[in-house]
């Protein structure tokens, strides 16, 4: 065994690097070339956040985020979605052990919370803009509903995607590879959106209501 | 071909021998990683609340503490390591931490020099980003 792995380093030592390239796994490539997509939006996300920040407190006389934010809706959609992540974390590992009920379980529950997540910041944009602290009031708002927004708009885009991956799985099955490449692209996603939400309940939630 | 392949998805769980891991060891790092992240939500949210904190000391816990949230969703839920097989994805990260932190810094340095340099006037007031 120990032997093999050493003809096989040399081996590949003694091959141009057109070889290693050529080898290298679809899943591997077709993942790092997501990852890179995730970062470029996480970028774009930076772009908001800096915005947001630096209009924070350009409220045009309107109501702040003091006023506005609901600590508790915050805590609860955050549990939604880190619940939403773990159970993602989980149809990752139905999937590698190709066990089909406990990949739609884990997805439909991933779907679920991810679907009360927006649910409760639909109805948290709704009451905002019932009392007139709608994007047009303020920079501040506008700054808000573009940063929280565009999360949420992934979110609806993610769940739209996990609902097309479960009717993928469900005709292709788990032993497609394509289909089990989709799903790891999903997984990457869904994590991201996460560690993105970290960032907006703790930079525009939490730090809102200090001020 | 029995390759030995060097490098590894995204997200996937390392696969090099000597951290071998089976469906219960996967479970129990998601499990580990839930149980972090939420004691680190639930600081986040005992720091915004507490009276105990200076005021800077309540801005300056949540970034340590939103940072350190995004280092247990990296290495828990995204499996990120500092394996040899995971070093493009790394490298990507870093640089993708890189460009954030230039945009977020220097847009924020930049308006707040701004600010600074604005005549304080009275008639300028609401003209101004900040007031």
């Amino acid at each position: 065994m120990s032997t093999m792995a050493v003809d096989e380093r040399i081996y590949r030592e003694s091959r141009p690097d057109a070889y290693e390239v050529a080898v290298v796994e679809k899943r591997v490539v077709v993942g790092y070339g997501f990852w890179i997509f995730l970062l470029s939006d996480i970028v774009m996300f930076s772009a908001f956040f800096a915005a947001y920040a630096a209009l924070a407190h350009a409220t045009a006389g309107g109501s702040s985020g003091v006023q506005l934010f609901n600590q508790r809706s915050v805590a609860i959609e955050t549990g939604c979605l880190l619940a939403s992540s773990y159970t993602c974390g989980l149809m990752s590992l139905a999937v590698t052990s190709r066990r089909y009920a406990l990949t739609y379980l884990t997805a439909l529950m991933t779907f679920v919370l991810g679907a009360a997540f927006l649910a409760l910041e639909l109805r948290e944009f709704a009451g905002m803009i019932a009392i007139g602290a709608g994007p047009q009031r303020s920079a501040f708002l506008s700054a808000f509903f573009t940063l929280v927004g565009c999360h949420g708009l992934h979110v609806a885009a993610g769940l739209v995607w996990l609902a097309v991956m479960m009717s993928q799985v469900a005709i292709k099955g788990l032993y497609h590879p394509t289909v089990e490449r989709r799903l790891l692209c999903f997984s990457l996603f869904w994590h991201a959106l996460d560690i993105v939400w970290v960032w907006l309940f703790t930079v525009v939630y939490l730090k809102g209501i200090l001020s | 071909m029995t390759d030995t392949h060097y490098d590894r998805a995204p997200g996937d769980a390392s696969a090099l021998p000597d951290v071998e891991q089976n469906r219960s060891s996967g479970l129990l790092v998601y499990t580990i990683g839930l149980a972090l992240a939420m004691v680190l939500t639930a600081m986040s949210f005992w720091v915004a609340n507490t009276s105990l904190l200076w005021v800077g000391g309540v801005s300056l816990g949540l970034t340590v503490l939103a940072i350190a949230q995004m280092g247990v969703h990296l290495v828990f839920f995204l499996h990120v390591t500092t394996g040899p097989d995971n070093t493009n994805n790394v490298m990507a990260l870093a640089f993708g931490v890189l460009i954030v932190t230039l945009v977020v810094v220097g847009s924020l340095l930049i308006m707040a020099d701004l600010n600074d340099s604005m005549m304080p006037a009275a008639e300028l007031m609401n003209l101004q980003m900040q007031h």
